[in-house]
């Protein structure tokens, strides 16, 4: 069911009174579409937040307790990181939203100068807490750390990320795995609905935190679709792509992701969350996403697995021991300047040095690949990336992932 | 002993000590001594003050003493990396890598060929290289007349002298420790044990000198040799006086590492050793970290540490703030750098740390403050009041608690920055002192 091209071409979104309205200066956000391909639905802008500027498409590293895994805030400005995450849940138990209010907010307390998104911290709890109800006032669930019974409602997501001080903020949504089918599907979409409504209300900050919905409906393109409706009505200054990237089939997934893109004002950002791998990065630019979030390279950096373009190398196996080359001869991160395959290797056996090493590699390579597509679609060759991406991902005529093959299509980037 | 000699500077390769010895090594061969050179411009009722000059290959490097190695751990400072660790100013000049941590990667250096410090990506410092991890213990036990152990992460490493200095020719240290069995410092070593360790210790050294010789790759590093002798007396001087009469370049001092030795014998012990041994070659004294100890042993005659003890304290949660400001001297002050807390005089964090009670670590020292406790949950001051270092300057209290709390690696990061920059300014406050003859304001400072 790839959409047909006429619908996926740039510009082409409905002028409905929620994209009109949307031009209202009174968010503390800007986008700027700088560049969009003349091909597929891709696109280049620059996003301007209360801490600065932004290009994207930006991926955006995970740190979810207020640091970055072992990267001082110093070293994350250095690979030109403009905006990273933290985590509400977590933050939100520890160490609290007083102390990081009085710390002056999540900025402070960890000492970032530049942009910062907090989840909603209803995916975690779904997601990490047993015994997690959901009702119409919130979320219940029973702490980790006391055993209490902890209600989590939007009014208080809300209050919790308006002390966090992030630039971006999460609606709290009713989230359902994404394998989920059934009227629990609709009945979460539509409480989403509902309760962005109540956090649009709850926000404290408006002229200095934005809000952004989540597209819910799950993988039912028909409650997607009712979602986008409802929510594009509503006057916010950005749109998350929810519900996905939870272990559905990917024929499914960039179904959902295209539909939602189709659907979405032209002039607001659009998040894609929990998205990371590279080539599901390259594949959802091209199906019209800005935003990207994901633990997996830091998480995968700390077992010793550092991305190339040809894949990733497991640094902790024999066969690096005596490979005297650095991770990516043609990287140019700090990691890859001085270290080699062999010394990461050996130092994995003795020290966490190795993990801050694999960890900004990954980080670097994340926001290079974005930095090299956004330059691809600035100078009008996205697809000829793409092809050359793909080829160099995929070598030795290994075949290409279907789904991938056909998104691609779907925007007119056929591959070689 | 209150004599002060400036400007003294005797280039070991000539000096005398090395003369008539019923050693083995024919004179002809002289060189393990590198072009190392220690200028003494200070010696004041024990304390020596100088520079260590003309170490390893590239002879650009010098070394302040008293002073201390940077440690690392498979030739890295723990949790950091290259740009973390540069934040850090003043680095020493020397990084100590240990054979330990090195051991199981013997093979691949080998295949690299071009030494540790080119492996490991470090920057321009020179290397010594030591046998022991001096923030590890290592199980008894394990030593034979021909070989010492050391454990790597697949276990123990069995090292003969050949092996041994295989792997000093794939590592390429500027300077080593000769191998020597360490293992006299438990409580109730038998006398005969002792004897044992002085002797082979100094058979090993024999070996390692003429091994040196033999290998290109080592040509220009120098050797220490190791002063073994558990807490005997006689043990302890015969061995220094059997290694003075060899070829080394300094002397490594083992075995006091023990806290079953009271102080006081410690200090009699380093004070009787350091007499036998040639003014003009660095004492290097192994396993002692505590400032306290630091400024008696400096007292005893010893020259360099190996920089362990911040490592330590970070390892626990804790961050260094001991007081090292010795009073200032109107006469100088304002021309030396601030130490760090200056500014902190009327709440010294010392203070703070006593009242720590039972939530401390159970090795916490009297010299820092456990970061873990609930009392830094909401504390908004840097770790030390007018501390430079990177942590200091751009975090609280509040948050290394939160890190640790939650087992974030930053902790890690934070913290060893901190205590070595806190443990660099304690060595540097320790020269200034014996410099200006402050020496005693400083040790009462340290000791509040």
């Amino acid at each position: 069911m790839a959409a047909p091209a006429a619908e996926s071409g740039p510009c082409e979104c409905k002028s409905d009174m929620a994209s009109v309205k949307a031009v209202s200066s009174a968010f503390p956000l800007a986008l700027r579409i700088v560049a969009e391909c003349p091909v597929s639905k891709a696109r280049a802008c620059v996003l301007t937040l209360p801490h600065g500027s932004v290009n994207t498409p930006v991926f955006m590293p995970v740190g979810t307790q207020g640091t970055m895994k072992g990267i001082t805030a110093e070293q994350l400005e250095q690979l030109d990181c403009r905006i990273c995450l933290g985590n509400t849940y977590h933050l939100g138990m520890r160490p609290g939203p007083e102390l990081i209010e009085k710390a002056n907010g999540l900025h402070g307390f960890m000492n970032w100068k530049r942009n910062l998104l907090t989840d909603s911290g209803g995916f975690q709890m779904v997601s990490l807490v047993e015994l997690s109800e959901v009702t119409e006032e919130g979320v219940l669930f029973r702490s980790p750390y006391d055993g209490k019974e902890i209600l989590l409602t939007p009014e208080q997501s809300v209050g919790i990320q308006n002390s966090l001080g992030s630039d971006i903020m999460m609606q709290l949504d009713d989230v359902v795995s994404s394998t989920v089918t059934g009227p629990r599907v609709e009945e979460a979409m539509r409480r989403s609905v509902r309760w962005l409504d109540r956090c649009i209300s709850a926000n404290k900050n408006p002229h200095r935190q934005n809000l952004f919905a989540i597209i819910q409906g799950g993988l039912n393109a028909e409650l997607r679709r009712a979602c986008l409706d409802e929510m594009t009505k509503r006057d916010v200054p950005g749109f998350a792509i929810g519900g996905l990237s939870g272990g559905e089939e990917k024929d499914d997934f960039w179904k959902m992701v295209t539909l939602s893109t189709d659907h979405l004002p032209r002039e607001k950002p659009r998040y894609l969350m929990g998205v990371g791998y590279a080539v599901d990065l390259v594949v959802c630019v091209a199906l019209g996403c800005d935003m990207f979030d994901c633990v997996f390279p830091t998480r995968t950096a700390r077992f010793g697995s550092a991305l190339v373009p040809w894949g990733s190398l497991q640094i902790k196996q024999k066969q690096y021991a005596k490979d005297f080359q650095p991770i990516d001869p043609e990287c140019e991160c700090p990691t890859c300047e001085r270290h080699s395959r062999a010394y990461l290797h050996a130092l994995f056996k003795s020290d966490t040095a190795a993990m801050h090493h694999i960890t900004i590699h990954n980080i670097s390579y994340q926001l290079t690949l974005m930095r090299s597509v956004r330059r691809s679609i600035v100078e009008q060759r996205f697809p000829e990336f793409v092809r050359s991406f793909m080829r160099r991902m995929f070598p030795c005529g290994e075949p290409y992932p279907s789904w991938a093959v056909e998104a691609l299509a779907s925007v007119d980037i056929a591959l070689d | 002993m209150c004599d002060s000699i400036s400007g003294f500077a005797v280039n070991s390769a000539t000096c005398s000590t090395c003369v008539h010895v019923p050693c083995t090594i024919p004179l002809t061969t002289l060189d393990c001594t590198g072009a190392m050179k220690l200028e003494l411009s200070k010696v004041v009722r024990g304390c020596r003050l100088g520079l260590l000059t003309s170490i390893g290959q590239t002879s650009q490097h010098s070394l302040e003493v008293p002073g201390c190695l940077l440690y690392t751990r498979c030739a890295t400072v723990p949790h950091l990396t290259q740009d973390t660790l540069h934040t850090l100013h003043n680095l020493p000049a020397v990084t100590q890598v240990t054979l330990e941590s090195l051991a199981e990667h013997q093979e691949i250096l080998e295949e690299f060929k071009h030494g540790v410090r080119k492996f490991a990506g470090l920057h321009d410092t020179l290397l010594f290289c030591t046998l022991h991890d001096p923030a590890t213990t290592h199980p008894a036990g394990h030593v034979t007349n021909k070989t010492v152990s050391v454990w790597g992460s697949g276990g123990r490493i069995e090292l003969s002298v050949a092996k041994f200095m295989a792997m000093q020719a794939a590592i390429r240290p500027d300077c080593y420790e000769s191998m020597a069995d360490g293992e006299t410092w438990q409580a109730n070593t038998s006398r005969k044990r002792v004897r044992k360790a002085v002797e082979r210790t100094l058979s090993h050294l024999d070996e390692c000198l003429e091994l040196h010789h033999k290998t290109q790759e080592l040509k220009g590093s120098a050797i220490f040799g190791v002063v073994e002798g558990g807490d005997i007396l006689e043990e302890r001087l015969r061995s220094a006086r059997e290694t003075a009469k060899r070829p080394v370049a300094g002397f490594v001092l083992d075995g006091f590492q023990s806290t079953s030795m009271e102080q006081e014998l410690r200090e009699q012990l380093i004070t009787a050793v350091t007499a036998e041994l040639p003014q003009e070659k660095p004492r290097l004294l192994r396993g002692v970290g505590h400032p306290d100890e630091v400024i008696a042993y400096v007292e005893a005659g010893v020259d360099l540490f190996e920089g362990f003890f911040p490592f330590q304290v970070t390892e626990r949660g804790c961050a260094l703030c001991f007081d090292y400001t010795a009073t200032p001297d109107p006469e100088t002050a304002g021309t030396s750098p601030p130490t760090v807390l200056e500014s902190n005089g009327v709440e010294p964090a010392v203070e703070v740390l006593k009242e720590n009670g039972e939530d401390s670590p159970e090795n916490m020292s009297r010299f820092e403050m456990n970061l873990r406790d609930t009392r830094y949950r909401d504390d908004f001051r840097p770790l030390v009041d007018g501390c430079s270092c990177y942590c200091c300057k751009n975090h609280k209290r509040a948050y290394i608690h939160h890190l640790l709390v939650t087992n974030e690696l930053l902790a890690g990061v934070l913290l060893m920055l901190h205590n070595t920059a806190h443990y660099l300014g304690f060595f540097h406050a320790l020269r200034e002192a014996v410099a200006n003859d402050r020496l005693k304001d400083l040790k009462s400072k340290v000791l509040q």
